[in-house]
């Protein structure tokens, strides 16, 4: 009796399964068509039989971190319909489709697997560091050229067959701390980072080793967990008491903007200090950007920046999706641009294999000079690290001004 | 002076706690079910404010009222539709799995509507609180009307329980559904009912939650739900005034462990604290003792 | 008569998985999976192994338990560093059994130790005592550096710099950033072996007289104690089996990625509900539906990729339709109704 219940119970979610999984043949069809949609209507008039390059990407697309997984598909699809609207690349048009992975490694190598079944050519991704490293894994075996826009963990670039558009986290901790040292903007220094977080506590990390170097003392370090990230008081208390007259944050602006609001309602005003995570904070809707006024922040990107490629992309990406992109948006969209540099370098062809693209790629992308929304010349070198140099802003008057 | 500092400041996050756990622990007492949801009711009723005063540009007092409504909506609602057909089930987790679809149902529709960018919150409390000892020592504002609405809460249920009709009902029902039903008492209605104040408690708790921390995603109350649950459960789940002790004590140790122990381990810390004392009073600080009996 | 009916139930639960495990490798062999699929098959195992490990708890034991991931993590780290520091010391075969055996001893152990203070609890408050370790176990080993160099081993609970490394050192924990480089020993035929053994494990435990009394612990503690059954001991053992079990899992959930972090996402609270989710929708106390359970439910929204945002969305529709449909009584006698119908027709 209990049994044929539960036999039956079974059967049914297995029915339901069933169902979802035709249903999802369908869809799964749908979305290639949406996603090129441009594709479909000027192939036509591409170059032999319609073949298309198809650009994967995968992030967050749910989940707490959605933000910048949508902002890196988001990025991608705007560029893709750019490119395909000017005629592609080498005459083919191009395909994207962006995938979750809930910012899960283990998803993100489920997303990975499901774009080769797609017939990705080359990966855009992931967008974070744990996820792009358990990816990695699986391009290098697969031999597929890797682009990850935001994975700044210093291990994801390991192999060779992977490079990234972001800076390193050592180098953002390495560049931070000597930027401060070279300016003398302090010499107690607090910091406030994210312990459960591999990005922020690697740009701690270095931040911290080379403080000793460049005369200036971290006086507070500390911590708070994905679990507890309303209340910072404590931090901001213990920096206070501390008597650090700058605070370096080297995590998201969506943990930044709380802590801005609470060091404000305690009265305590130190120069605060930020690395490319930051970017975002003056477009948290309803922000109150006073609050921000003289926060400094090395980043690659601004999204107020006044050169014509970035108002272009700040206000077709805005029309499009209603939002204001942030750094990780701007990373991918200049990944899509620099694989279709190389491509275009080596006059490659969709009908290649992807092993094929990959030793193409591997041996162009260190020879070009790219010229993008992060950065006017990227040059990359085998290690996978780009050449470039961040920008140190400053807000004043609710906008980016160039420090110096 | 600064141990007094980090104890305020203890107090501020502890009384956020103890608003939201007493949603909590007043759904437990009476459906004897863990709504894992209560915290994403939190986070309907915060954006329904935001909607209503930041983008139409509404009235604070408008945007609490019309949240506390379509909260208490929802509630019933969910509870008519998720879980009143699971009342007699042959387990008392089958309840609690649903809590959770519709916990994920909830997180993801506001995903879909709001997008996953966060959203600065306006404070629906404009006065700035206290200041002692030459601005050293500072009261929030929001902090004073936390507790003082906690209290009052804690009071106005404490009343309604013990001194209407309904709340009778309520205790009856808490103690035995079957008796109660025996009794007259209408047993559906007084769970919806149950509900409804539970889940207009969340809309107020999302209110000061977020005042405090002003920081809106579809993701927010996942966390300070699950902390006040912890603090239901460590003043005793089920009891009222434990709800309120618990969410306050849980906020002074969280502060002050993170401050005088370690930042990195303070989650650690508050919850072995959570366990020495389920060790030492094992239904919490004010919960009931049961009498097992054979 | 029972004995007969109970032994094909188990071989029928033996059947299906080695079934399922000679359909995926045929698919797999002729090319005929896609890679989506074959990169689920591993996950998919040891998520039925954990469901496995937790029914133990569940249904056998009858104590919620909302922190079993917090053993698969010691499973995992345990059985990570074990491989991190012997990889060039031990041929793969020989350190991947090794790794299993320290990865499961190391989560019996911790099971054994936080089982003292929790089976002390009741109920709802057991079940939040589970939660606070799972947690603590997370947060603490984010907070763990640990590195190895000529002069030994060195730890530190603060920051890497305290490790105090000689050059040639090698940090292994790195905080937050966790265990990088674990080799890929995992594969789907192993995953299923571990499954096997898991299965057998808990199934002839529920059939032995050890297993008869958990069980009569389960369904009146106060009668099994009066019986001279030692409450304390059966409750123990259960419980630092079924962490041991969710250890194995864990094994193969670090050796599968590369990339061991102790996030919320795979060893969290909301990790552990998850696997609760897949016990309770297979059949509180049935193992056999905790395997099929998992199987389907950690598969559904990877099949629902084509529906990109709505899929999550959709998911949690269909968990709580199924979840009435499974549970609620007025769908169960309709079931009944239906079946007796079908039933009286046939005859």
């Amino acid at each position: 009796m209990k049994k044929m219940k539960s036999f039956i119970s079974m059967m049914a979610a297995a029915a339901m399964l069933a169902g979802t999984l035709a249903g999802c043949g369908n869809s799964g069809a749908d979305t290639a068509t949406t996603a090129g949609e441009s594709t479909a209507t000027e192939a036509t008039e591409g170059a032999a039989s319609g073949a298309t390059f198809k650009f994967g990407s995968i992030g967050p697309l749910t989940g707490g971190a959605a933000a910048y997984g949508n902002a890196v598909a988001n990025s991608i699809e705007l560029a893709v319909a750019e490119i395909n609207a000017n005629g592609g690349i080498n005459g083919y048009q191009v395909e994207c489709r962006g995938e979750d992975d809930e910012l899960n490694a283990e998803k993100s190598v489920n997303a990975y697997n499901t774009l080769k079944d797609w017939g990705m050519q080359f990966l855009i991704g992931s967008t974070t560091s744990a996820c792009s490293l358990a990816v990695s894994e699986n391009t290098h075996e697969d031999n597929m050229f890797q682009l990850t826009p935001s994975a700044s963990a210093a291990d994801c670039v390991a192999y060779d067959n992977v490079f990234r558009v972001c800076f390193s986290d050592p180098n953002q901790g390495l560049a931070s701390a000597q930027y401060i040292g070279a300016h003398k903007l302090a010499s107690k220094v607090g910091i406030i980072y994210d312990s459960s977080d591999v990005y922020s506590s690697g740009i701690y990390q270095t931040f911290a080793q080379e403080a000793p170097n460049q005369g200036f003392e971290v006086v507070s370090a500390e911590a708070f967990t994905a679990d507890s990230k309303t209340d910072f008081s404590v931090q901001l208390q213990k920096a206070k008491d501390a008597g650090a007259e700058l605070l370096f944050l080297p995590i998201y602006y969506t943990e930044a903007s709380l802590i801005l609001t609470q060091a404000n309602t305690m009265g305590y005003a130190p120069t605060f200090f930020g690395v490319d995570g930051m970017d975002g904070i003056l477009t948290v809707e309803n922000f109150d950007t006073s609050l921000a006024e003289g926060l400094m922040l090395l980043t690659p990107f601004a999204a107020d920046a006044t050169d014509d490629l970035t108002v272009n992309y700040v206000k077709n990406y805005q029309d499009k999706f209603g939002e204001t992109p942030n750094q990780f948006g701007a990373d991918a969209y200049d990944a899509v641009y620099v694989i279709k540099q190389c491509l275009e370098e080596t006059g490659a062809t969709p009908d290649m294999s992807v092993s094929d693209l990959c030793e193409s790629l591997k041996s162009t992308i260190v020879t070009i000079t790219a010229s993008g929304l992060t950065s006017d010349t990227m040059t990359w070198d085998a290690s996978g690290e780009p050449n470039k140099e961040p920008k140190a802003v400053v807000i004043k008057d609710g906008a980016y001004v160039t420090a110096e | 002076m600064s141990f007094l500092v980090y104890l305020i400041n203890g107090l501020s996050l502890g009384s956020i706690y103890a608003i939201i756990a007493l949603g909590y622990t007043m759904v437990y007492g009476i459906a004897k079910m863990l709504n894992f949801a209560h915290g994403d009711f939190i986070m309907v009723g915060c954006y329904v404010i935001f909607t209503i005063c930041s983008t139409l540009s509404g009235n604070t007092f408008v945007g609490i009222i019309a949240a506390v409504i379509l909260c208490t909506l929802l509630g019933v609602t969910t509870e008519k539709v998720a879980y009143k057909p699971l009342r007699g089930a042959a387990s008392p987790l089958a309840v609690l799995i649903t809590a959770i679809g519709v916990s994920y149902f909830l997180e993801n529709l506001a995903l879909l509507i709001f997008g996953a960018d966060i959203k600065s919150f306006s404070s629906v409390v404009a006065w700035q609180g206290l200041s002692f000892a030459g601005g050293d020592l500072k009261i929030q504002g929001v902090t004073i009307v936390t507790i003082l609405t906690s209290v009052v809460i804690l009071i106005v249920l404490q009343l309604f329980i013990h001194k209407t009709k309904e709340g009778q009902a309520m205790l009856a029902v808490a103690e035995d559904k079957g008796a109660a039903m025996l009794m007259g008492i209408n047993v559906n209605k007084t769970i919806s009912l149950t509900f409804a104040i539970g889940s207009a408690l969340a809309a107020i708790a999302g209110a000061l939650l977020c005042s405090a921390y002003p920081s809106l995603s579809p993701y927010l109350g996942a966390m300070p739900g699950i902390k006040a649950f912890v603090a239901a459960v460590f003043g005793g789940i089920g009891s009222i005034p434990g709800a309120m002790i618990g969410g306050l004590v849980l906020g002074i140790v969280e502060i002050l462990s993170r401050t005088y122990i370690s930042s990195q381990l303070s989650d650690a810390i508050v919850f072995g604290i959570l366990i020495v004392v389920l060790l030492v009073k094992p239904t919490g600080l004010l919960g009931k003792k049961i009498q097992e009996k054979v | 008569m029972a004995e007969k009916k109970r032994i094909k139930s188990n071989l029928i639960t033996y059947g299906i998985v080695i079934g399922l495990y000679l359909v995926m490798e045929i698919l797999m062999k002729t090319g005929n999976l896609s890679s989506h699929l074959k990169g689920l098959l591993v996950p998919m195992t040891y998520y039925a192994i954990i469901a496995v490990a937790l029914n133990l708890c569940v249904g056998i034991l009858g104590e919620l338990s909302i922190g079993h991931c917090g053993f698969m993590c010691i499973g995992a780290f345990a059985s990570s560093i074990f491989s991190k520091l012997t990889q060039n010391a031990l041929p793969t075969p020989v350190r991947f059994f090794m790794a299993f055996v320290v990865g499961i001893a190391v989560a019996a152990l911790f099971g054994f130790l936080i089982g003292i203070p929790v089976l002390r609890l009741k109920g709802d408050y057991l079940a939040i005592v589970t939660l606070a370790f799972g947690e603590i176990i997370k947060n603490v080993i984010n907070a763990i550096y640990f590195g190895v160099d000529s002069k030994g081993a060195h730890i530190s609970l603060n920051n890497v710099m305290d490790l105090g490394m000689e050059p040639d050192g090698q940090v292994i924990i790195n905080g937050a950033m966790g265990i990088t480089g674990t080799p890929r020993d995992a594969n789907f035929t192993i995953a299923i072996v571990v499954l096997l053994l898991a299965l057998f494990v808990v199934l002839n435990l529920m059939n032995s007289r050890d297993g008869r009394a958990i069980m009569a612990v389960r369904d009146n503690s106060i009668a099994a104690e009066s019986a001279g059954i030692n409450v304390t001991r059966y409750k123990m053992m259960a419980f630092t089996i079924s962490a041991a079990i969710a250890g194995a899992a864990g094994v193969l959930f670090s050796h599968n990625i590369t990339s061991l972090t102790a996030t919320s996402q795979y060893f969290g609270y909301n990790a552990s509900i998850m696997i609760l989710v897949y016990v309770v929708l297979g059949g509180i106390g049935n193992i056999r539906g905790s395997v099929i359970a998992a199987a389907i439910l950690y598969l559904l929204p990877e099949m629902l990729r084509g529906l990109n945002t709505y899929r999550m969305l959709i998911y949690s529709i269909v968990l709580i339709v199924m979840m009435l449909f499974n549970w609620a009584p007025a769908a169960v006698d309709w079931r009944n109704r239906v079946k007796h119908k079908f039933i009286k027709r046939n005859a």
